[in-house]
């Protein structure tokens, strides 16, 4: 048994690793196509990972131990994050340790170093760029602890493990709770990630810029992990998203075979996931940064009411 | 001739364009004329100097001054003495030629006597006493250097200051803005631009004057057409050439073919800025399929060297005339559906609304000309203001819209692609017959002014030759001078992460302005 909760751990781990820029690739393909432009190929960020890590790492002559220790720490919390969310089998070692809490602390954990990072060297787009990201992150914490904590009180249980279980494993009756949470989820995911319309990952206005400006002086691995760590982190909510709304297909085994079904319909509901957010991209534009505070607070404001809903509709079943 | 009541007499040159006149005036009378000029709410076009040490010892600079008036284009000539060469400012009423007139500074050594004394196109990189437009500076190198310019700076609790570019993130042309923030918001911008000095003016100085034509057609080059229109009407004046029929209907129809590519490429990027990267692909695909049929037919994708001194380069054939009119119904079809995605989508209205406003006060103060000016109701457009063949029987429609902000800027392309496209159609059916070029001979000791509504404002050129025939002093100004300025009025306000789409809803040429 132990054995293999610790074998699903390690396909969880790798499969996280290796999947996280392919998706990145195809949310790219994706946007490509619906803007009728030929798309890259679906390796592209590998392409692109590869490259950076051929070259030179350039460092400005003030940065401190900080700014060059900050990629392996984001690196290592989105890579655990990406872990301990059960997204193949909720038989996982970390599984007594995976509580939807610890999970949201290790963004912030994330967060706070690359807010460092990017104030380290002392450029104004470095500050201007963390200033917003704390400005976003400040909001969306909140909201996606609520989502956590709605899923919890329909599971009796802050630990993931549990709580895919028990939504996994429900009879079908429609919870209108988890309604309004998925719907503040989306959104918060989109501001984490630095997606359309809170931020654009492909600009090149550095004034417009929220994510890219903190890490404008970073290069070569550095730059490579801060971007695998930004592929891991949209994987992460993907499956953190599915895990919690569309948990059909995770099983509790973590033998070879149900873990390689379990892998398969994964591949599946992140290609539609995927998919969606490119069509969300595409149709939006890109808000004011003084409209974020009120989308995060919209966000904010449904997981409020799907805990509320969850208390007066649900609870008493 | 005389004007305003003033008692300056102008000689009119032999231009087969618009009315130009010109005049030698003193300090005093420069400085009526600006007062009159700006009481009748005319503007001003264009500043620049010249080194005349080889024909007077005493008066060996002179400053010239050109105004936009009600019956044409006016030239001013200010001699200037060779040992202290000042000349009025004339800022006050013209906040315009306030940079102008510190690039006469820092490229001929002349110098206002009062107003910003900072260099403006001289960086640290050329020592302050090299005057590149004397005639006995001699060419040379020197190191790069650091400078130290004053900006002006805000101080208070909170005020601190972000400064982007030369160098961007992205590949862009080279301009410095300083900008005093508190918070995310706006509370100054200044400029610092002149990154891309080439030396072009110099360049000039002996050229051949069918030759120019090439050069000042490299000024901008989103703005080729315009400026190889207005060197050859300068270079017409002085041979005393007129151009046949068709080669100015040719000329139309390229400069308006100009224009609609970028607008339609400014369009596109204006919705890229906004994260909309569909707008951006749909432009784009319009604009490539645009400038293909350019080359196709023109044998040129921006229609460089295409419009030369005495005529134009390439004619038209019956079957090309065809498949510029299926072309103008086409992108004609598309223009509209795009400009309704664009109306109805709430998040980029939300954007481009308010977003960088000019309003009309404040451009008639600053004189800001061309699209930004006509987004803010000033109706500058020499298209119908001094209508030149063939454009006073083509009547084209002046767009003008009042609100100044984004959002009219882009309503300002998107009228104005609709009316060239009307203009291309009337222009491809109704060209006259017979040759396309006419002899061009150059005359000695003459000077010639053209100007040209280009797609971003009105374009000028002024050619002078000396006693070989050879272009002795040429002067090109890109509309952009004028409005520079009002980008930082346009920014106060405004939150930072809003500044590059306003600046590109201006879209001015950093290279125009610094030759």
């Amino acid at each position: 048994m132990n054995f293999y909760a610790f074998f699903a751990q390690l396909v969880a781990l790798a499969v996280a690793l290796v999947m996280a820029p392919i998706l990145n690739g195809w949310v790219n393909q994706c946007r490509a196509w619906l803007q009728n432009r030929s798309a890259p190929p679906l390796l592209q960020t590998y392409y692109t990972l590869s490259k950076l890590f051929h070259k030179d790492v350039l460092l400005a002559h003030n940065a401190s131990s900080l700014f060059r220790s900050a990629p392996y720490i984001i690196f290592s919390c989105m890579a655990l994050a990406s872990a301990i969310v059960p997204s193949l089998s909720t038989n996982l070692i970390y599984s007594p340790a995976a509580d939807a809490i610890a999970l949201v602390g290790l963004f912030a954990l994330a967060r706070v170093f690359i807010a460092l990072a990017g104030m380290d060297v002392g450029t104004s787009f470095g500050s201007l760029g963390s200033r917003r990201e704390m400005l976003i992150g400040f909001l969306a914490e909140p909201a996606l602890l609520m989502v956590f904590f709605t899923a919890s009180l329909i599971s009796r249980s802050t630990s993931l493990s549990t709580i895919v279980e028990t939504l996994a494993h429900r009879e079908f009756v429609i919870y209108p709770s988890l309604a309004f949470a998925g719907v503040a989820f989306s959104m918060v995911s989109l501001a984490e990630n630095a997606r359309v319309p809170i931020d654009n990952p492909t600009t090149h206005l550095e004034l417009t810029m929220v994510h890219e400006a903190m890490i404008l002086e970073y290069s070569g691995r550095h730059l490579a992990l801060i971007e695998w760590a930004a592929c891991l982190k949209l994987f992460a909510y993907s499956c953190i998203g599915l895990a919690l709304f569309f948990p059909f297909g995770i099983p509790e085994a973590a033998d070879p075979v149900s873990l390689a079904i379990a892998g398969a319909i994964l591949m599946l509901k992140l290609a539609v996931g995927g998919f969606l957010l490119a069509l969300v991209e595409t149709i939006s534009a890109k808000m004011r940064i003084f409209r974020a505070p009120e989308f995060l607070g919209t966000a904010f404001l449904l997981a409020v009411l799907a805990m509320l809903v969850h208390l007066l509709l649900e609870a008493g079943q | 001739m005389q004007f305003f009541n003033l008692p300056i007499d102008f000689k009119p040159l032999d231009d087969h364009a618009t009315l130009t006149c010109a005049a030698r005036v003193s300090g005093s009378e420069l400085l009526a004329f600006c007062g009159a000029a700006h009481q009748a709410e005319r503007r001003l076009v264009a500043l620049w100097g010249s080194d005349e040490r080889d024909r007077d010892a005493k008066f060996g600079y002179a400053l010239h001054v050109a105004f936009d008036l009600a019956d044409g284009l006016v030239c001013l000539t200010l001699p200037l003495l060779t040992e202290n060469p000042e000349f009025p400012d004339i800022s006050l009423p013209f906040p315009a030629a306030d940079r102008m007139q510190r690039a006469v500074r820092d490229l001929l050594g002349a110098a206002p006597d009062a107003g910003d004394q900072r260099p403006w196109l001289r960086h640290a990189n050329w020592p302050a006493d090299h005057y590149p437009l004397r005639r006995d500076t001699p060419d040379a190198r020197y190191e790069t250097q650091n400078e130290d310019y004053r900006f002006v700076r805000v101080e208070g609790d909170g005020v601190h200051e972000v400064a982007v570019g030369p160098i961007h993130a992205g590949i862009i042309e080279p301009g410095h803005f300083r900008f005093s923030v508190m918070g995310e918001s706006v509370l100054r911008l200044e400029e610092r631009l002149g990154w891309k000095h080439k030396g072009i003016e110099r360049r000039f100085v002996g050229m051949g004057l069918s030759d120019g034509a090439r050069l000042a057609g490299r000024v901008s080059g989103d703005s080729t057409v315009a400026y190889a229109w207005a060197y050859s009407q300068a270079a017409e004046t002085i041979s005393g050439t007129m151009p046949p029929s068709r080669a100015l209907w040719l000329r139309a129809l390229l400069l308006e073919r100009e224009r609609v590519a970028n607008h339609l490429g400014d369009l596109g990027y204006l919705g890229n800025d906004v994260a909309l990267a569909f707008g951006l692909m749909q432009f784009m695909r319009l604009k490539e399929d645009w400038i293909r049929l350019n080359a196709r037919l023109f044998g040129h994708r921006l229609l460089m060297d295409r419009v030369i001194p005495g005529g134009v380069a390439v004619d038209l054939d019956a079957a090309g005339a065809q498949e510029i009119i299926d072309q103008c119904h086409a992108v004609g079809r598309e223009v509209r559906n795009l400009k309704r995605i664009y109306d109805e989508h709430a998040g980029l209205q939300d954007r481009f609304l308010a977003t960088g406003r000019v309003t009309p006060q404040l451009a008639k103060q600053l004189g800001v000309i061309g699209l930004a000016g006509r987004a803010s109701a000033q109706h500058w457009d020499l298209r119908c203001n001094h209508p030149c063949q063939p454009y006073d029987q083509l009547a084209p429609k002046m767009a003008i819209e009042r609100d100044g902000d984004v959002a009219a800027r882009a309503l300002v392309r998107f009228a104005e692609i609709v009316e060239s496209l009307r203009l291309i159609e009337r222009i491809v059916s109704e060209m006259p017959p017979g040759s396309i070029r006419a002899e061009l001979r150059s005359e000695p000791d003459k000077r010639g002014i053209g100007w040209i509504e280009g797609w971003r404002g009105d374009v000028l050129v002024a050619l002078e030759t000396g006693a070989d025939g050879k272009i002795r002093r040429g002067h090109c100004h890109d509309p952009s001078w004028q409005n520079w300025p009002v980008l930082e009025h346009a920014a106060i306000d405004n939150i930072v992460p809003d500044f590059p789409l306003i600046n590109k809803s201006f879209n001015l040429s950093y290279s125009g302005q610094d030759l």
